[in-house]
């Protein structure tokens, strides 16, 4: 086995649901880090390879994207595919957009037997936010339901209509919140409703309030939801106060206050004061009560995760897992070259 | 890498809709949520009214009264709420907002694309459903019910007549009862 990796993920430990990294990590009580992996608009298997290796050793889960913001890209199922083939940790998104219930609930199989772990179950957004408004919005299932039917298929190993799966799937399961959207008192109540429909784990929308997030938690930890599930908060960079501007106005489900977009404007460097800002958000995130890790998305900067994730301290003395380098894998060294480099060039 | 989205994409900000809609539409979908508990109370007192007619179907027989009571429950439902006949009313879990008139179709709640006026993500210009089900449902009796998990939409009930089946479906549940008490 790779040193990196001494510990045997071939076998669900007692009380856990998957054999996954991610969920030992949470239930050993870690603050877990996520990160969101760009999917490319290619059929070349090393663009995921090398997309993916932007992050090794700095995360526990990568989630592939199902389709984001409606637009066309490569399949979720087929990066996670690709990721457990070289080691990775990835988490499926699933959107209720592009599949009805007979579609999904072969492809939880499908990723399932290719050693997907996690599974975040999401609505998706809407057809008319995407490169293709004019496709059929689908939505057959959503987010409550497909946990719901998820947790049906491993917990009792059936499908949606009863019929028997002999080897069901072992999935940690997962689902998206939003604090930062009305009607904010219903916001926690349905965080107890996705936990009473099967989700484990939670993966919030992009935080920039945090008087907002804080607000929230304080009711999620009053009703103990926060024992029941391990709630991720999302946090990315900002390149530019212009960037924000057009994400408020065009991304569905993204807040950000005023005072963020006159922080970055007043700044020099906007894109590194956008990534300092981020630091301290999850400096201070990680101080909330009940919140179990982090989960960066950085948009067309994956290269700074590893860098926010390093500065911000967050996972202490820990080092997630590794890619051992094959010696015959140019790609992944020099790609592991490049990035010792670059965080040598950052540091001083 | 990939190439920048391009701003221009079919999504519009918050104050501009591509198909402008008459505002008029919403409201009396709108009325019937601020008037939730009322509409509860009629609610109840029709399903029983159906459940004491129970001879009269089963003797005119559920498949061919079937089509008549369908159409004034569309008439009825359509005007008040905007009503899709999925032919599994959802109305009293959820602040008789009807849930399928989401874009999504969504039967457990908001999504998080509520813009923060509490409009729509989709339709920019309607106020969401799901904004509107929490303020009903607080109006009404009921007021948990919307916590309960919807299990998925049956599309093969589509454009049948709920009233209609919830009122076999008590018939039937109510002569169990009975047959066990005896």
């Amino acid at each position: 086995m790779s040193p990196n990796a001494p510990e045997d993920f071939s076998y669900v430990p007692e009380g856990h649901t998957s054999r996954g990294r991610l969920e030992r990590i949470l239930r050993r009580g870690e603050f877990a880090v996520t990160a969101e992996l760009n999917p490319p608009d290619s059929a070349d298997p090393n663009e995921v390879y090398e997309r993916g290796g932007i992050f090794d050793g700095w995360v526990d889960g990568i989630n592939a994207t199902d389709g984001s913001g409606a637009n066309c890209h490569m399949s979720s199922v087929a990066i996670c595919g690709l990721l457990t083939r070289v080691g990775y940790a990835p988490i499926l998104q699933i959107s209720c957009r592009d599949r009805n219930r007979i579609a999904i609930q072969g492809d939880v199989l499908g990723a399932a037997a290719m050693g997907v772990n996690n599974i975040l179950c999401l609505t998706g957004d809407g057809v008319q936010a995407g490169d293709q408004p004019g496709a059929k919005p689908v939505f057959d299932f959503d987010c409550m339901s497909l946990l719901e039917t998820i947790r049906t298929m491993r917990d009792e190993g059936r499908f949606l209509s009863g019929r028997k799966i002999t080897d069901p799937p072992r999935v940690f399961l997962g689902a998206a919140i939003n604090p930062f959207a009305p009607p904010y008192d219903y916001r926690p109540l349905r965080l107890k409703k996705k936990i009473e429909a099967g989700a484990q784990f939670v993966q919030s929308q992009y935080c920039y309030d945090i008087p907002l997030l804080k607000e929230y938690m304080k009711r999620v930890c009053d009703m103990g939801l926060h024992e029941k599930c391990y709630i991720l908060i999302g946090v990315g960079p900002l390149a530019s106060a212009k960037t924000a501007r057009w994400m408020r106005a065009n991304v569905p489900g993204v807040h950000i206050p005023d005072s963020i977009i006159a922080r970055l404007e007043g700044a020099e460097k906007q894109k590194l004061e956008g990534k300092k800002l981020c630091i301290e958000l999850i400096q201070q995130i990680q101080d909330i009560e009940g919140v179990s890790g982090i989960h960066v998305m950085a948009y067309r900067q994956e290269e700074l995760v590893s860098e926010i994730v390093h500065e911000s301290g967050v996972l202490k003395d820990r080092k997630p897992w590794q890619r051992e380098l094959n010696p015959g894998d140019a790609t992944a060294i020099e790609f592991a070259e490049r990035q010792s480099g670059e965080l040598a060039a950052s540091d001083t | 890498m990939a190439k920048p989205a391009s701003p221009t994409a079919a999504y519009q900000p918050s104050d501009i809709s591509a198909v402008r809609r008459q505002r008029a539409r919403y409201s009396v979908r709108l009325w019937s949520v601020k008037h939730a508990r009322g509409l509860e109370i009629i609610y109840t007192l029709l399903a029983d009214v159906f459940l004491k007619l129970h001879p009269l179907w089963n003797l005119i027989g559920y498949r061919r009264v079937e089509r008549p009571v369908m159409f004034v429950e569309k008439t009825v439902k359509g005007f008040l709420f905007d009503c899709r006949m999925c032919g599994q009313c959802a109305l009293s879990d959820t602040g008789m907002s009807c849930p399928m008139n989401c874009p999504k179709q969504l039967r457990n709640g908001p999504c998080g694309g509520v813009r923060a006026n509490g409009n729509c993500e989709v339709e920019p210009d309607m106020p969401c459903v799901w904004v509107q089900a929490w303020q009903g449902s607080q109006r009404m009796r009921a007021n948990s019910n919307i916590l309960k998990v919807q299990k998925p939409v049956d599309q093969s009930l589509r454009n049948t007549s709920a009233w209609l089946r919830v009122t076999a479906e008590r018939a039937e549940q109510d002569a169990l009862e009975k047959a066990q008490e005896q």
